[in-house]
């Protein structure tokens, strides 16, 4: 192909349509939000561009920072379980016979057919004390106990099954988180794993290295970008979430981005609302330093 | 239309005339818009909030076609017309949010001589505090804020803020909302205090007593109380009547209580925001809403209590008697309509909810 210097119209023509939408539609919004969160409210419904930092050292204020933290080793958790549980998976679908592949990533994908919201409400159904986990494990109980009894094992077994109160704590905020973003683990890795060149895993084996130490010692750092790319892709928007919280969460449940909705919604303080959010973004921008970083040290697999 | 011939299909030309003609029709139609309006309306309501064939009915009256649109909660409706009308003719604020909105001076002020029906309006609901002289709403449905409970699981009767809020005899099995407002209302109430207190001290010892006993709270709940209590997840839940009582109907176990303490008293309300497209078609709706029978019917779909004299007087022996709609005129007597409280106000409140969600 020739290189777009020689035909810039055409560049311009095709990059157009692009560049205004992501400068009219992403540049610009975040853009006002940025000014916004130097600002201060005049009135209900106004607010005026002050230069103010006092948004930002609120947000500083030890409570606020409390409930980051406490998002951020949420997020942090649920980022290492999907890793965990897509790793795998993604090796699964690699090594798959060729036919199966398309139908098991469809599979992966399959759940963003259905709106979060609804999702998360099945999840409920699924955790809540009288929910169809609960029915499982009783069921699996009273057999349990029908063929141990007569062993004289029914000792083991209270009078009546008492199910698990497994909703409304920080654990069910994190099942919640992982079931939403194992596919944005998934699809990465399946990126970088599929692109992997076999020979070097056979050259490992054949050298001796046992099956564990070639996993760790070539597979895992070779396919780093694709974990680095996973792990971005499900921590940042954990840490922004806050249906999940909202719905699953406990009565400490709150992160930061339920304070953040809270601001732009009940609170009606959007200059604080979008210094929080700014934060966030910090944090991001901060991440992808730390990625572009481990790119250039590794010489894995580029996606 | 050839629509039995199966080759039938619309060609380009005629799809970019037909779209043509579409531009031209609108750019008219908001030209004549000024002199009379069209037949149009857009309203913009809580789901589950009108009678079954309200706006067939009002459309058959009067010939305006009337678009309904759906909003969850009153922060999403402030949000949407914050930065501007998109277009709604009437809306339905609650009292707080209407008060904040008519000081932002996002409503219209009502012509009552358009709206003869004014006249059946209760006596308690003809003037407001939030807006005095009814210049800018008329009520449409007012209701209470209390306890749903589990019959077969409570001793005694639920009479009091306690029970949910300073007991641990129900630990892990009650719910409160989850929003700030109505949680440290509630507690402000139990302690003695106005419900729509924003003194510093009074909210302080009203956030001491939510962050002792947060222990005993299972969950903070947006709006779901209902489903918590049904699905056997709490007992104890502070919800909406309506909500309880939609229910109640299903599951005779279930309960409804507004502590004696007293309580917040909320009306939702019926008004036209500045840049409606259609307000004299607005007026109409709203005196249309107004009239006896249409506000019966209404009544009778959504079991909340009804603000309207004429409507009342055609409802059933079992609606009117209904505690859970009409409580105790002691109990009321002792409830607060929640009143807009500024911006420091909501200010305090969020971050006494902040501390607490974070306790």
């Amino acid at each position: 192909m020739e290189s777009w210097r020689k035909n810039p119209a055409v560049f311009w023509i095709l990059a157009s349509p692009g560049t205004f939408w992501l400068i009219a539609f992403f540049l610009l919004p975040l853009a006002l939000i940025w000014l916004m969160s130097f600002g201060e409210k005049t009135s209900i419904t106004a607010y005026e561009v002050t230069g103010t930092l006092s948004n930002y050292l609120r947000s500083f204020s030890p409570v606020y920072l409390q409930i980051l933290w406490k998002s951020i080793w949420i997020s942090a958790v649920a980022t290492v379980i999907c890793l965990v549980i897509a790793y795998p998976i993604a090796f699964g679908i690699v090594f798959a016979p060729a036919r199966w592949k398309p139908l098991l990533l469809l599979l992966v994908i399959l759940p963003f057919w259905i709106n979060l919201l609804i999702r998360t409400y099945a999840l409920i159904a699924v955790f809540r004390t009288r929910g169809y986990l609960n029915f499982t494990l009783e069921w699996l109980w009273s057999g349990a106990k029908w063929l141990l009894t007569p062993i004289g094992l029914g000792g083991f077994f209270n009078e009546r099954f008492v199910p698990y109160e497994m909703l409304y704590n920080n654990g069910a905020v994190i099942a919640g988180l992982v079931y939403v973003f194992v596919p944005f683990m998934v699809l990465p890795l399946y990126a970088t794993i599929d692109r992997l060149d076999r020979s070097y895993l056979e050259a490992s084996l054949d050298l001796g290295a046992s099956q564990s130490t070639t996993f760790f010692r070539v597979t895992v750092p070779m396919t780093m970008p694709g974990i680095i790319s996973g792990i971005i892709l499900v921590f940042i928007p954990c840490l922004g979430s806050f249906l999940t919280p909202d719905l699953l969460g406990g009565t400490n449940a709150t992160m930061i981005g339920n304070i953040i909705e809270r601001q732009f919604k009940a609170a009606n303080d959007w200059p604080f609302g979008a210094a929080l959010s700014f934060l966030l973004m910090y944090a991001t921008f901060g991440a992808l330093a730390l990625r572009a970083l481990f790119a250039k040290r590794s010489r894995g697999v580029d996606i | 239309m050839h629509i039995n011939s199966p080759r039938f299909r619309p060609s380009r030309r005629g799809f970019l005339l037909g779209s043509g003609a579409l531009a031209v029709g609108l750019s008219v139609s908001t030209r004549f818009a000024r002199s009379e309006e069209e037949k149009k309306l857009n309203f913009y309501n809580w789901d589950t909030y009108i009678g079954e064939t309200t706006l067939a009915d009002f459309q058959k009256e009067t010939g305006i076609e009337v678009k309904m649109d759906l909003f969850a909660d009153n922060d999403e409706l402030f949000a949407k017309l914050k930065e501007g009308n998109p277009g709604y003719d009437v809306i339905v604020p609650t009292n707080d949010n209407l008060e904040r909105m008519i000081l932002a001076g996002m409503i219209m002020p009502l012509d009552h001589s358009k709206i003869p029906n004014m006249s059946n309006i209760d006596e308690p609901f003809k003037d407001a505090t939030f807006d005095p002289g009814r210049k800018h709403s008329v009520p449409y449905m007012w209701g209470t804020l209390g306890i749903g409970y589990r019959k077969s699981k409570i001793e005694g009767a639920v009479d009091s803020w306690k029970i949910v809020l300073d007991e641990p005899k129900y630990a892990g099995r009650i719910s409160l909302l989850g929003d700030a407002a109505n949680v440290i209302g509630a507690a402000l109430k139990y302690l003695g205090y106005s419900f729509n207190s924003i003194s510093p001290d009074e909210l302080k010892k009203a956030e001491e007593i939510l962050i002792a006993n947060k222990k005993n709270i299972k969950v903070y709940a947006d709006d779901n109380g209902q489903d918590l209590l049904v699905s056997g997840e709490v007992d104890l839940a502070q919800e909406w009547n309506g909500d309880i009582l939609q229910v109640m109907g299903d599951d005779q176990d279930i309960g409804y209580a507004v502590p004696t303490e007293g309580s917040l008293l909320w009306q939702d309300t019926l008004a036209i925001p500045k840049g409606a497209p259609h307000p004299e078609n607005a007026h109409a709706f709203i005196n249309f809403i107004l009239n006896g029978e249409v506000g019966a019917k209404i009544a009778e779909t959504i079991q909340y209590a009804t603000p309207n004299a004429a409507a009342k007087k055609l409802m059933s022996k079992e609606y009117l008697d209904n505690p859970a709609i009409f409580p105790p005129p002691e109990v009321i007597a002792k409830c607060e309509a929640g009143i807009y409280v500024g911006e420091e106000g909501t200010r305090l409140r969020d971050e006494a909810w902040t501390r607490i969600t974070a306790a």
